[in-house]
């Protein structure tokens, strides 16, 4: 299996499906994280180490049962050119932590791309399963069922008091973070959006924007989590968040009703205006590209533009991001070089005019 | 992950500021949280995690005095206390016990809580996994007497008893 396959497509095989609620909903998440009794965390791992840590997990590869989830490829960083990095962690096969600080890091990728296995980043394993759409309790029986797999055959790092040990303070305990992907245009558009993150930050979740650096939620994607893994079953971690999701995605439904019914024109307008500037502009920059998107991704929900899948949106968030955009360039681009591609690039997806 | 700051240096401190309920992230190294010292944490507004775990070890001054934290040094990986406070990560497994003094008052106030409920091994948490029952059945015998259920409660205590057969004969 060739590392272009993960690489190539902006769109992982998952994301080409519908989940529920995916108006709303783009995406559901588990990260569990282990580590291997006995040996210090990748921090502070020697090479030898980490090599021994790296062996003891890629053996589970062999294990039947893992067999009968998925095919699963070994993908070793160092096999990997920054761009290629780039694009998995844009792709979010892999975290941005383990491309910077990790010593025989690799990633264990399923053939559709719904689970990846990182080894050797901030902990020796992190097992992360994606879900399309609002499916985050089918996310954590499947992170769940590959954890008692790996679990079977090795011994993890566990305390009877603070249960499973991790490098951070903040994923003791159960070591998984829940998250959801949400597209909340409407809720930002009718300025609830601040009052209802205060409101969900205050029940143990945390928001984040999509790429997340420094936080800003381009697009109107945010991204919401749990933050307590000590003290409450991954059951409970599970279902708090699910009911909160609900409660937003009702939240945001309302919104975009209200919308419709009182601002149906300034909307239809600022839906179109953002159409016909994607389709046309020759520069774009990845901050009005994403606002951009998330209105036509709007629009298309609220039926007023008829003749577009909501996917091509999702994949034109990822296929602009810069890594992509210069894996599809074959060559490094500047910052406003970039800007001239996504440009282009946008347009052509489009392909109307 | 480099310090968004000099963009040189790895960034060792990450937290979060709450400016009119919009979250915003730092991720910076500990020579520009320096030189910017109004984002050294614990006296940021935000909640982040690394903020309070600074903000409770390096910055308490009773703390500082009391105990000498600096001087706390796991024995199996290394790792000092204020190094850990610093990097807000554990070296090995065995940092929990070395520290094991100081985590509760962090934990409460990362998680609110101190001791773990959710899942065990099944391989190495057989034991664990039969001392949790017992207490839940502990619990539900309690009530049943309570109630004067008595029948019931007693057949609570047989599987008690069984289970620390079980745990005796392990
Ligand atoms: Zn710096
Ligand atoms: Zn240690």
């Amino acid at each position: 299996m060739s590392l272009n396959q993960f690489t190539g497509d902006a769109l992982s095989e998952w994301m080409k499906g519908d989940g529920p609620e995916s108006d709303i909903v783009i995406s559901s998440r588990i990260r569990i994280a282990r580590n291997l009794k006995d040996y210090p965390y990748p921090m502070l791992a020697t090479n030898q180490q980490s090599q021994e840590v790296l062996d003891q997990l890629s053996a589970v590869l062999e294990n039947e049962e893992l067999e009968t989830i998925s095919n699963f490829s070994l993908v070793p960083l160092s096999r990997l050119n920054e761009l290629e990095r780039m694009v998995l962690v844009e792709k979010h096969l892999i975290s941005p932590n383990l491309v910077n600080e990790s010593r025989n890091g690799a990633v264990i990728l399923s053939e559709n791309e719904s689970i990846s296995i990182m080894i050797n980043e901030e902990d020796h394993l992190r097992i992360q399963c994606l879900c399309p759409g609002f499916q985050i309790k089918e996310a954590w029986d499947l992170a769940n069922q590959i954890d008692d797999i790996f679990e079977s055959q090795l011994d993890y790092g566990y305390d009877e008091k603070r249960g499973y040990l991790t490098s951070c303070p903040t994923n003791v305990g159960t070591g998984i973070r829940a998250s959801v992907m949400m597209h909340l245009p409407a809720l930002v558009l009718t300025q609830q959006i601040n009052r209802i993150l205060s409101a969900v930050t205050q029940v143990g979740l945390t928001v984040r924007g999509l790429y997340g650096e420094g936080s800003e939620a381009l697009g109107n994607l945010f991204q919401i989590s749990n933050q307590i893994t000590l003290g409450q079953s991954e059951e409970e971690i599970i279902d708090n968040l699910f009911s909160v999701a609900r409660q937003i995605i009702e939240h945001e439904r309302a919104a975009r009703h209200k919308l419709m019914q009182e601002s149906k024109m300034r909307i239809t307008d600022r839906v179109n205006r953002s159409l016909g500037i994607l389709s046309h502009a020759a520069i774009m920059d990845s901050k009005e590209a994403a606002q951009r998107l998330s209105d036509v991704r709007l629009g298309i929900d609220l039926e007023i533009i008829k003749d577009l899948s909501s996917n091509i949106l999702n994949e034109l968030l990822v296929m602009t991001q810069p890594g992509f955009l210069q894996m599809n360039a074959g060559e490094k681009l500047s910052a406003e070089e970039r800007d001239v591609r996504r440009a282009e690039l946008i347009r052509q997806r489009f392909g109307r005019f | 992950m480099i310090c968004q700051e000099c963009g040189k240096r790895p960034a060792t401190l990450h937290f979060t500021k709450i400016i009119n309920g919009e979250k915003t992230e730092f991720h910076i190294c500990e020579a520009c949280a320096r030189e910017k010292g109004e984002m050294i944490p614990g006296t940021s507004n935000g909640f982040s995690i690394h903020n309070l775990l600074s903000g409770l070890l390096d910055f308490d001054p009773s703390s500082m005095a009391s105990a000498k934290p600096q001087t706390i040094r796991c024995e199996h990986c290394g790792l000092t206390y204020s190094q850990f406070s610093k990097l807000g990560r554990f070296g090995c497994d065995s940092c929990y016990k070395s520290f094991s003094d100081k985590l509760d008052p962090l934990f409460k106030r990362v998680h609110g809580n101190t001791v773990h409920v959710g899942k065990v091994p099944k391989r190495s948490g057989g034991l664990i996994q039969y001392k949790r029952e017992i207490e839940t059945l502990k619990k539900e015998m309690m009530t049943r007497i309570e109630l004067e259920e008595f029948e019931q409660a007693a057949k609570i205590r047989d599987q008690i008893r069984d289970l620390e057969k079980k745990i005796a004969g392990a």
